[in-house]
């Protein structure tokens, strides 16, 4: 065989994988939806599961939990992410500490979700005595997202051309104030994209919820706006289990009869809402880079 | 800064240049506040990883200080926590479990680094314009599909589909390596795909002048030159593949026998973890053995980090 006949054919081998990848992700997306929107009506959008023994119902309150336990995350992670990332793009020496603060980032980003679940399950639930609760479920999400962050922050800021940088300096702009008045807002667009698809991944966990956040959502009241009282939603030291853990839970258990139903309607609404983030924060990135260079 | 320079012109008697030449207090204190702050934040991932370090590592010794079974016990192949003593047990042999973990997570890599690097090389040498636009976004939605929802199409799909090709449950070993094949491969992908752009085009070029065939430029200057980040892009897909907990656990069948054949359920430690955790009570030997095998995949975890900083550490080519 001649080295054009070789190359040939590795030519297709590469074009059948690249087939196959997208067709994986076709076969995948379609069959999620597919089957899932079938379920999907508003009741069960809406509802409370229903009994164990009859099914039933929906994952209304589950996927409330899933976006009051993702802002509640966010409210801790970014306000952090946004100081340790200023940290690391301008104020990092090369040295021992920033060797040290990189290898943490590195080792905490890439920790199995569910060891960080059993952390959150000793610190946050046992130590602090909160029992299962969303709190306790948004810190052991913060653990695995912080360093997400910081990176998200840090990579936006240094993407910042240096020239606005010493334009602000040569004004006699302080350091500070160059970094809340020209830096952050440059890099706004890139932290926006990057918080929102982090937000999606957040979204999705499940394996480091179940022993923080629990695997339980108590009856809730949706009436109830009061912080402290156990049957309102927006009580953070209540026990919840999210649309992720849902599906889990109701695959794994296999108790009630229309598991499977469940399990499809709540995926495809997991995938839908991840799409959408995906899209919004494109979008979103697009929209304010436009915005703020007056293209 | 007018009421600034006010303020020291009364109180002392400085010309006009000296005041202005002077910084503003008010300035600095707030300069170094800033500065504080933000360092607080980067030593909030320190504090965090070593307190995380800290509390598995000392809840999973615990069961070898406190005497409870010895370190031998706990890498043999007897798994029976709930075993009678007249039966011998109980028995907290947690062997069958790393070998399950490193068996799938072998599988699944096994055959997602050939296709994620293939698909890297074709996003960036065979069709780097519009090959990398329609593989960008599907890279993408691999990623963002939740791990529980890899589970359940497992769960639905594959599982029936091996029960009826090759026989036995459906659920095992195979059915977790086609599993955690898909879940790792965008990690493959998008960290081979940095790695080959990084080259420099001249490698290329120099090729192609002598006459070189694409597949032969590629398979013998691209990809060696590009070995670190391919590699560093496989071991992070083995890192996630061991760690996942649930996709895994939802099709592997959770048998604590060692298989014979690739259709044989098996468990892994993240599954006994994940299905045991919640049932056992805290302080016993049983709960105590699970914190262990948490340990046990912490460190491994950590080991193919460290893997990874040695690998791109030998960056040059």
């Amino acid at each position: 065989m001649n080295a054009k006949t070789i190359d040939r054919i590795a030519t297709f081998c590469f074009y059948s994988i690249a087939v196959l990848i997208v067709g994986i992700l076709l076969g995948l997306v379609s069959f999620i939806l597919i089957r899932g929107l079938g379920v999907i009506d508003w009741s069960f959008v809406t509802e409370a599961p229903g009994s164990v023994l009859t099914g039933g119902g929906g994952v209304g309150p589950q996927l409330f939990n899933s976006f009051y336990l993702l802002i509640l995350t966010m409210l801790i992670t970014i306000p952090l992410g946004l100081g340790g990332g200023i940290y690391m793009a301008e104020y990092a020496k090369p040295g021992k500490l920033t060797d040290f603060i990189r290898l943490s980032i590195e080792v905490l980003s890439s920790l199995p979700s569910i060891v960080v679940g059993l952390f959150g399950l000793l610190v946050f639930v046992q130590y602090t005595g909160w029992g299962y609760s969303m709190l306790a479920g948004a810190l052991a999400l913060t653990v695995f997202n912080l360093p997400l962050m910081v990176r998200i922050v840090e990579q936006s800021l240094t993407a910042v051309p240096r020239e606005q940088r010493e334009a602000s300096f040569a004004l006699g702009v302080t350091h500070w104030q160059t970094i809340l008045k020209i830096l952050i807002p440059a890099a706004l667009p890139g932290i926006i994209t990057g918080t929102i698809l982090a937000s999606g991944r957040v979204f999705g966990e499940a394996a480091a919820l179940l022993f923080t956040a629990g695997m339980t959502s108590p009856p809730l009241d949706f009436t109830n706006w009061d912080f402290t009282s156990p049957t309102s939603p927006l009580n953070p030291f209540r026990p919840a289990s999210t649309l992720a853990v849902h599906i889990w839970k109701v695959n794994a258990e296999g108790i009630i009869p229309d598991a499977k139903e469940v399990a499809s309607g709540a995926s495809a609404l997991l995938v839908i809402a991840i799409l959408i983030f995906n899209l919004v924060a494109r979008w979103l990135g697009r929209f304010i880079h436009a915005r703020l260079t007056s293209s | 800064m007018e009421q600034a320079a006010k303020a020291q012109g009364s109180s002392c008697k400085e010309s006009l240049s000296e005041q202005l030449m002077k910084p503003m207090r008010k300035m600095l204190i707030i300069e170094k506040q800033g500065k504080i702050i933000t360092l607080v934040c980067a030593w909030v991932l320190i504090v965090t990883l070593f307190s995380l370090l800290y509390f598995i590592t000392s809840k999973g010794i615990s069961p070898f200080v406190n005497n409870q079974i010895t370190l031998a016990e706990f890498f043999s192949f007897e798994w029976g926590p709930t075993a009678s003593a007249e039966q011998g047990g109980p028995f907290y042999g947690a062997m069958a479990f790393i070998l399950g973990s490193l068996a799938v997570t072998l599988g699944a890599t096994v055959v997602s680094a050939p296709l994620g690097i293939g698909a890297a090389i074709f996003m960036t040498e065979i069709a780097p314009d519009w090959g990398k636009k329609i593989l960008q976004p599907v890279i993408e939605m691999l990623v963002g599909i939740p791990s529980v929802v890899y589970g359940f199409i497992g769960l639905t799909v594959i599982v029936p589909v091996i029960r009826e090709t090759a026989g036995g449950l459906g659920f095992g070993l195979l059915a977790g390596i086609i599993v955690l094949s898909i879940m790792i491969l965008p990690t493959i992908i998008s960290v081979g795909v940095d790695a080959i752009q990084a080259i420099p085009r001249q490698i290329r070029e120099g090729s192609y002048a002598l006459g070189a065939t694409r597949w032969q430029t590629v398979s013998r200057l691209v990809v060696r030159a590009a070995i670190p980040g391919l590699m560093t892009g496989v071991v992070l897909g083995m890192a996630r593949a061991f760690g996942e907990a649930l996709a895994v656990q939802m099709v592997i069948g959770n048998s604590p026998n060692l298989p014979a054949s690739f259709i044989e359920p098996i468990s892994t430690l993240t599954s006994v973890i994940t299905l045991n955790m919640g049932n056992t009570v805290q302080g016993t030997t049983y709960n105590n053995v699970l914190w262990s095998m948490a340990l046990i995949l912490l460190l491994i975890t950590m080991l193919f980090i460290f893997l990874i900083r040695f690998i791109t550490r030998r960056r040059e080519y």
